[in-house]
Parts: C-alpha cells; structure tokens; sequence
C-alpha cells in the first residue's frame, strides 16, 4: 500500500482549473459538445430539402420529447456558458501578460482565424441570440406563426417561419455573417481543441488539421446552402 | 549602406521609456546585426550619449542571451536564427528598422533592450532537472534510450531559453519554453520518476510568473531560433494533465506550500 498522498478530487479539479490548461480542457470540452450541436443542427436543417411536410414533423418529433429537448437545451446552454467563462478568464490573463504592447508587431505563420477567435466567439453568440428569438420564441416577429393545437398534438410551422425569415435579405446577410465567422471558429478549434488537452502526432496532426479545414467549411456551405436556397425558390421581400 | 533605426530607450526598470530615431551609416552587408548595433554604439560614445544597451555573449547563437524585436518579429525575419547570427545581407539599403525589447509582465526592461528573465529561471528551478545521486558518471549505455526518443529529446533540449516564444506570442506565453524543458526530460528514462511532478511545478511556476496562455497558433514556434515544434507544448499538456488525473500532485498552486527539497520526486 502506498503511502503516497492523494489530493481529494474536488480539490484537485479546482486547482486544475487555476492553471491555463484546465481552462483549455473546458474550453475543448465544452466545444466538443457544441461542435455536435453544429452537426445535429445542421442534419435539422437540410430537411427543409425535404419539403414542409418533414420539417415540421421533424420540429414536431422534437417537441413530444421535452425531457430530451429540455436536457440537450440546458446541456447547450451550459457548455455555452462554461465555454465563454473559460475564454474570458484565458483573455484577462493574457491582457495581463503584456501590459506594455509594441509599436510595431508582425504576425509570421498564424492564420487570421486563429488571431481572431476572440472576435468571432462573441459575434457568433450575440447571433445565436438572436437566432433564437427569431425562430425559436418568435419574438423577432418576420411573419413567425408559433405553434398551433392539431389534430394530434401540436402543430409546429418551421418550414414556414425558415422560409419567411430568410425572405429578408438583411436576415440571411446576419445568418451568412455568423456562419462565415463559425467556420472561421471551427478552422482554428477544431484541431486546437486537440493539441490542448495534449494530443499531437507528427503524422496525424497535419491530417486532422486538414479534416478541421475540410469539415469546417464543409459545415459552412451546408448552413449558407439555406438562406441562399429560400431566396432563390421564393424571393426577396 | 545605410539605415534608419527606431531603437526603444529605457534609462532604467523605473524609466517610461520611448523609441528614438538613430541614422546608421555605412553598414557593411557582411555585418551581425549586433555588430551593427556596435557600430552605431561607437558612433553615440564618440558623440558622448549613452550607448544602446542589449544582451550578448557567444555571439554564436547558442548561448540565449541575445535578442529582441525588428520590424515586429523576434530575432528579425530569418528563420532559426538569432539576432547574432542575422546578418545585415538580409536588410536593404535605406530599411527602416523598428527595434523594441520583448514585451512580457514576466520579463521586465532592465534598459534599453535588455530584460530580465530570471522568471524562466524560476521555471526551471521548479523542476527542470532530474535529482540523481552524484559520484562517478554512469557508463552512457548504462540505461537504454530509444534512438527516436533521444532525437525528439535532444531536439527538445535545443532550447536556449532566449525568450522570443514569449516576445512573438500573441499572448506572452511560455508554453513553448515549458514545453521543451518538460519534453526534454519527460522522453528520457532518467526523467520518468519526477515526471508528474515536474509538469504540475514547472506549469504552476509559469502560471505564477504571469505568462499567458497558448492557443496553438504557432507564432512561438516560427521565430524560434531551434526550430522547436509546437508537439513540446501538447507534451506538456499531456503531462499536466496526466499529474492531475492521477492526483499525486495538487495541480493548481500550493500557497501553504514550502519550497521543496530536490529529492521530492523519488518519494511516491
């Protein structure tokens, strides 16, 4: 039996957390978690190629199921917090890292994506906000028609409130803009997630950042594929 | 040929400091940019002002105490090079040159171009070494290492801690500084019985210090004058990590803690 003393669990984890690379492992974490988000989502989406039939059943199926929907929202919703808890502890860090700037600085090898993570974070939230108010509460309004009592439960209008919203030019301008920011995010975090909880392989790094370019921009056109889809099949307001 | 230089001036640690124009004449291409510096240097004592002030030695590019920022980039624009080993080939006649010092909370202006980096010293004396009984030296083939590991160690150990990972990084981090040392010792057989703690005292230590943090971005690993890879900064984190996970290191700060004695690491 060792003698060796171990430090309690709670304890541990909280002095993980004092230490940059605890931050980092909530940070990619918690991005693992909405990097899935992004995927499901996005299979949620492409339905509306499907015709408003399967949209709505779709929105439908999700609804009848609010222990599901209700832990995946609080689950998001958490990760989302933890996630910019953790990126605003890192940046008061680093602004506290070098009080006295240069006058003149160069960046060599850093892809504006990366630089810009804390650019494109806040942007994208600040979106998502209003993505939920404009098709989720539907307190946006853009001709939104919240669910109605049918036949057999709820009757849900997705396909109808996506195809209304993005009518507006100005909305799928907002939409193309955070996506274009989120792919920004993903082409940089996707593969950073790895190197910062440690994992890196002189053959399999330079292939996984590949995957993070392909995947990210590979996400980014099926999202803009939407609004772009809505405007030409039914025109601008 | 002849250039114009921005040079950062700082009486002292107390002193605001401010960038002051400097003509350089007849510089010879054949000239280490800090022999130009030299040249310009000689130029102010003649003139009877302070000369430049910047850390130097080997004038070799191995020993880590020269460099500092030109145009924006640690060590100037060659790659794997030093500001020693620069030559003034790769500078155009008439070139405009801004020369700062690095810029970190860690490493405070001396003067001029100097500053202290004693925090990466602490880094080290946090435990980058190896405790091991002292006598006559082992036989070198005494303990097997792996030729790959040895390679990946040594190229780790290339580190000649210059700080211009720090001075490049967009958020004055060390993890590449860190990374190599904890890397280094961490490949090797002689490193495994500190291994854990090493990672949680060196990473605290750079926590301490007020370094930022890393977000994989590679300026660090472009203006290194090794060519040390970012792969040292994800073996630091595994490291770390691995220390947490296990629990035989409180993994934060230790505010209560004493130093620890050098043979801490054999006592598990």
């Amino acid at each position: 039996m060792s003698t060796a003393a171990v430090e309690p669990r709670l304890k541990r984890t909280w002095g993980l957390y004092e230490v940059y690379i605890g931050k980092k492992l909530v940070m990619a974490g918690t991005g693992v978690v909405l990097v899935l988000y992004i995927i499901g989502h996005l299979l949620g989406n492409l339905q509306i190629y499907a015709g408003p039939e399967q949209m709505n059943q779709y929105a439908a199926f999700l609804h009848s199921q609010p222990g599901l929907l209700w832990t995946a929202r609080i689950v998001l919703l958490a990760a989302v917090g933890a996630h910019i808890w953790s990126s605003f502890l890192l940046w008061r860090d680093k602004r506290r890292a070098r009080p006295i700037g240069y006058v003149k600085k160069d960046d060599i090898p850093a892809s504006y994506a990366s630089r810009t993570m804390m650019w494109s974070g806040p942007i994208i939230a600040a979106f998502v906000v209003f993505h939920v108010l404009h098709l989720t509460t539907g307190d946006v309004g853009l001709g939104f028609q919240p669910p109605t009592a049918g036949p057999t439960g709820e009757a849900f209008y997705a396909y109808e409130n996506v195809v209304n919203g993005f009518r507006y030019p100005a909305v799928s301008a907002a939409y193309i803009f955070a996506i274009a920011l989120l792919t920004m995010h993903l082409y940089h975090g996707m593969w950073s997630m790895f190197q910062s909880v440690g994992i890196s392989h002189p053959r399999y790094t330079p292939l996984l950042k590949s995957l993070a370019h392909v995947f990210s921009i590979a996400i980014a056109a099926g999202y803009i594929s939407i609004p772009v889809y809505v405007m030409i099949r039914f025109g601008v307001k | 040929m002849n250039l114009i230089l921005h040079v950062w001036r700082q009486k002292n640690a107390k002193d605001p400091g401010r960038m002051v124009r400097y003509e350089a004449r007849n510089i010879s291409a054949h000239m280490s940019f800090l022999e130009m510096l030299d040249v310009v240097n000689e130029e102010l004592i003649a003139r009877g002002e302070e000369p430049i002030a910047f850390d130097h030695d080997c004038r070799e590019g191995i020993c880590g105490m020269c460099g500092f920022m030109i145009n924006g980039v640690a060590h100037g624009p060659e790659r794997g090079t030093t500001v020693c080993q620069l030559h003034m080939r790769h500078f155009k006649d008439g070139d405009e040159l801004y020369i700062e010092p690095w810029r970190s909370r860690a490493f405070p202006v001396i003067k001029d171009l100097v500053v202290d980096r004693s925090a990466f010293d602490r880094i080290i004396a946090a435990g980058g070494y190896i405790s091991v009984r002292t006598g006559s030296a082992p036989d070198a083939n005494a303990i097997p290492v792996p030729k790959e590991n040895a390679e990946l160690a040594m190229d780790a150990a290339a580190c000649i801690a210059c700080g211009a990972c720090v001075a490049q990084c967009p958020n004055g981090s060390a993890a590449l500084f860190t990374g190599a040392k904890i890397a280094h010792l961490g490949l090797l057989p002689q490193g495994q019985p500190e291994r854990d703690r090493r990672a949680v005292a060196m990473v605290v230590q750079m926590t301490k210090e007020g370094f930022g943090h890393c977000t994989n971005i590679g300026e660090c690993e472009a203006v290194c004058p090794k060519e040390i890879k970012l792969d040292v900064i994800a073996r630091m984190h595994r490291d770390y990590l691995h220390a947490a996970w296990t629990g035989r290191q409180k993994p934060g700060f230790r505010e209560d803690q004493p130093a620890e004695e050098p043979m801490a690491g054999n006592r598990r």
